[in-house]
């Protein structure tokens, strides 16, 4: 009965999803405010059906009802209660709901914090919201309805499969979620602003915090993504450039491309059309990841659909999406004025550099995630774009975006001078250098060229970071910075981070597979890894073979790490645990192979520096990210200041970009 | 020409090198970087190149995982219905790594014949059968028929 109940909630959510995208469109269309007014109950009442059959859905997997096909696909009555709940995720059908409650969740949010905005955009941004909404509710109702009966009803579920079984796992899917449908806010607002022909300053700053924050989720998604495959897979790599982790790095790159856009568009009335570009870009690469994702066109523990109907409905949807709205861009573009004239050494010049390789990096990710699937869609062969590919492309790349990262805070809106600058930054500059190369060197008595050059970038970043600090709370203290600037600082600093944990951990890891017997040892760096034997253990749903592995430096003990060996009952599905002790400066690392001859085991021991910084340096981002959107300005702007005129904003204080 | 305009045509100057530079590396990068694929029965013909990585994917034959008792060392062959070939991999397989199941090995092609991997690739899900491979058994298979066929004509 429950199931009957959440499917009828999505059906109503759906003809709510229509009257939001249909009536308060024409309503802004004729001018008229009572259909206007329509969007914002529509889109609370849409949310809320889609809570309930969300609900209702978590209470079958609660309560094991194995009479709904999706539970006795992806659960079982020995699962932890935890994983049951996060199993509502863990396949197609749910995480289709998942995104389409968040999704509901954003338009709500829209509609409760845009009391100050003239209704018809309002209007307008829900009504496109509910369209997508739309689209994604006939999918799921069409193709891959969760609340499908099974009958008769299976005495017990498949499991849910032991990859997913997980923290990490937990968190990652709603988190990346939260980042992709939060671009379809910005993509509704620029949608919603050509529609009305107000591509002004205050489109911009609209939009800027719903993009921010949406980025910071899409942020923390994807290294709750790289951390579990760095734990889980035991392979020791934190990304691999996988098509499905470059789907989900795609809209990322665009979407930081997007930010620093809007911050121009709003500070300077510049680059309007491309920022809505950029917006159209970051959501519609969104729907592409989801669709490379679910569709089976890709095969990875994330395809779960190998049904060709729904790829081929994803694939209308993006068609949909993209096709309509550059209609839209085509119609109404044109008719844009960017009005903030620049020169040519100004900070509106360094963003577009930002923009520039930003888009060029995400548009050579995504030639080499699709040229694969475009040969073997056409018959001409089948061929795998290897990580050599993306790495020879990407990290050149980030150098000049790394060193126009340090500049552009510093420099001028509008109009610089090169040689204000050049005395302090080159100093900075030759500072880094040494450094970058001394550290590495002095640390591990070897240096690659790559290894002095990024970490040299992440001093430079820090230097030119404090220096801008200094200068900015000259006048005003550091209590006069505003949050936004500390966002931004707080997430550039991220960045340093994560280029120096990417730089060590790549250039010193010391990996080594290796046959082991019980009480022999290896040396991996300085350290030595002592393998203690195999035991045999129980988990609630699997059987285990828990290695110990003891390490220890110069004769000191220093970690006993347990690495397993699991077998999932239910599937008969092996999996790897890998022991790691966590540090801030290395991570040591042991997996278990498979069992030799005599007692002995492959192992892999690895030596990790750094690689923790990686996922500390996301952190930072995503909660500068967070930290920028909650400046006060954003609120302050709801409180009817005029705000049609562009603002020549000079002063250094307000100037967060 | 406004100062406006040659900054304007500088900066689109600027970018359309730069662009145009990061795309051929791109694409150079490209070149160098792709992997085909080929099936047991076109490496048994020799139409995978020696000497350069490839990708090869088959079932793994069922009783024919050798080890090298004192090291990593692993000998299997993969075959797709019709032919076979031997793989050399030296290190730690994936936790799916099962005999008759469906593998991808990446590496390359010895003088002597044999496929030395330095990878092997066994999908998440046991069911899983990578797409290449069951493409490969399948026209390996209908090649069997049609020759059967003419045999018996």
């Amino acid at each position: 009965m429950l199931p009957e109940l959440g499917h009828l909630a999505l059906i109503l959510a759906l003809a709510l999803a229509l009257v939001q995208g249909t009536v308060p469109l024409a309503g802004a269309a004729r001018g008229d405010g009572a259909w206007m007014a329509v969007a914002r109950p529509a889109a609370w009442g849409q949310f809320l059906f889609l809570a309930l059959a969300f609900g209702l859905l978590t209470q079958a997997f609660i309560a094991n009802e194995f009479s709904v096909l999706y539970v006795a696909s992806n659960s079982n009555s020995q699962l932890p209660l935890i994983y049951r709940i996060s199993a509502v995720w863990g396949g197609h059908e749910g995480s289709l709901l998942l995104w389409a409650l968040l999704l509901a969740l954003w338009t709500a949010a829209v509609g409760l914090l845009s009391r100050r905005l003239p209704l018809e955009m309002v209007a307008r941004v829900i009504a496109v919201m509910g369209l997508i909404s739309c689209g994604f509710l006939l999918f799921m109702l069409l193709t891959s309805n969760p609340f499908e009966r099974l009958w008769p009803a299976a005495p017990d579920g498949r499991d849910l499969n032991p990859l997913l079984q997980d923290p990490g796992l937990v968190l990652h899917p709603p988190m990346l979620y939260m980042g992709y449908v939060g671009f379809s806010v910005a993509f509704a607002f620029a949608i919603a602003a050509l529609l009305g022909g107000r591509l002004d300053a205050a489109w911009a700053r609209w939009s800027r915090p719903w993009t921010t924050v949406a980025w910071a989720f899409l942020t923390l998604g994807i290294a709750l993504g790289s951390w579990w495959a760095y734990y889980e897979l035991g392979w020791g790599g934190w990304w691999f450039w996988d098509p499905v982790e470059n789907a989900s790095f795609l809209p990322w790159l665009v979407g930081t491309a997007l930010m620093h856009s809007l911050a121009v568009s709003e500070k300077r009335g510049a680059f309007k059309s491309w920022t809505v570009l950029l917006a159209i870009c970051a959501f519609s690469l969104s729907l592409l990841g989801t669709f490379l994702v679910r569709s089976g066109v890709l095969t990875s523990v994330h395809a779960f659909a190998n049904d060709p109907t729904r790829g081929v409905f994803i694939l209308m949807l993006l068609g949909a999406v993209v096709g309509s709205s550059l209609l839209v861009y085509a119609a109404r573009a044109p008719q844009v004025k960017s009005s903030g004239s620049f020169a040519l050494f100004s900070r509106e010049t360094l963003l577009l550099g930002n923009n520039v390789v930003l888009t060029v990096a995400a548009a050579s990710i995504l030639l080499g995630t699709l040229y694969p699937l475009a040969l073997d869609a056409l018959g001409v062969g089948k061929i795998s774009v290897g990580p050599p590919y993306f790495n020879t492309v990407f990290v050149p790349l980030m150098v000049p975006l790394l060193l126009t990262l340090g500049i552009g805070p510093l420099t001028r809106w509008k109009r610089d001078r090169v040689s204000r600058l050049l005395g302090p930054l080159g100093g900075l500059l030759l500072l880094s250098a040494v450094l970058g190369a001394a550290g590495p060197w002095l640390a591990y008595g070897r240096l690659p060229a790559m290894a002095a050059v990024g970490t040299a970038l992440g001093f430079w970043v820090l230097f030119t970071v404090l220096l801008d600090i200094r200068q900015r709370s000259r006048h005003c203290g550091l209590g006069g910075l505003n949050r936004s600037y500390w966002g931004m600082t707080v997430a550039h600093l991220g960045v340093a981070v994560t280029v120096v944990g990417i730089t060590l951990s790549s250039h010193y890891s010391v990996e080594r597979d290796l046959r082991l017997a019980p009480g022999e040892s290896a040396d991996i760096g300085d350290y030595t890894f002592t393998f203690e034997g195999v035991e045999h253990a129980r988990g609630p749903n699997y059987t285990s073979s828990a290695g110990t592995v003891r390490v220890s430096l110069d004769g000191e003990p220093v970690a006993r790490l347990a690495a397993e060996k699991r077998v999932y009952t239910v599937q008969g599905m092996p999996m790897t645990e890998a022991g790691i002790d966590a540090g801030l400066t290395r991570d040591l690392y042991v997996a278990l192979g498979e069992p030799l001859a005599s007692g002995a085991w492959a192992l892999r021991l690895y030596y990790k520096p750094y690689v923790r910084w990686i996922w500390l340096g996301s952190l930072l981002m995503a909660f500068g990210g967070l930290l920028a959107a909650a400046d006060r300005r954003y609120r302050l702007a709801r409180h009817g200041r005029d705000e049609t005129e562009p603002k020549a904003n000079l002063q250094p204080v307000e100037a967060g970009a | 020409m406004t100062p406006t305009r040659r900054n304007r045509l500088i900066l689109v100057l600027v970018i359309v090198v730069g662009v145009g530079v990061a795309v051929g590396l791109a694409l150079v990068a490209l070149s160098k970087n792709l992997n085909l694929f080929y099936s047991p029965t076109q490496v048994a013909g020799g139409e995978a190149p020696v000497g350069h990585s490839f990708r090869v994917g088959g079932l793994v034959e069922p009783g024919s995982v050798q080890r090298d008792p004192d090291s990593l060392r692993v000998r299997f062959s993969l075959t797709d219905g019709a032919h076979r070939v031997e793989i050399e991999h030296t290190g730690i397989l994936p936790d799916l790594f099962r005999e008759g199941q469906g593998i991808v090995a990446q590496g390359k092609l010895a003088t002597d014949g044999r496929f030395v991997a330095d990878q092997v690739l066994a999908k998440h899900d046991e069911n899983y059968m990578p797409p290449e491979v069951e493409d490969a058994l399948k026209t390996a298979h209908e090649m069997g028929v049609a020759r059967q066929r003419e045999s018996a004509r």
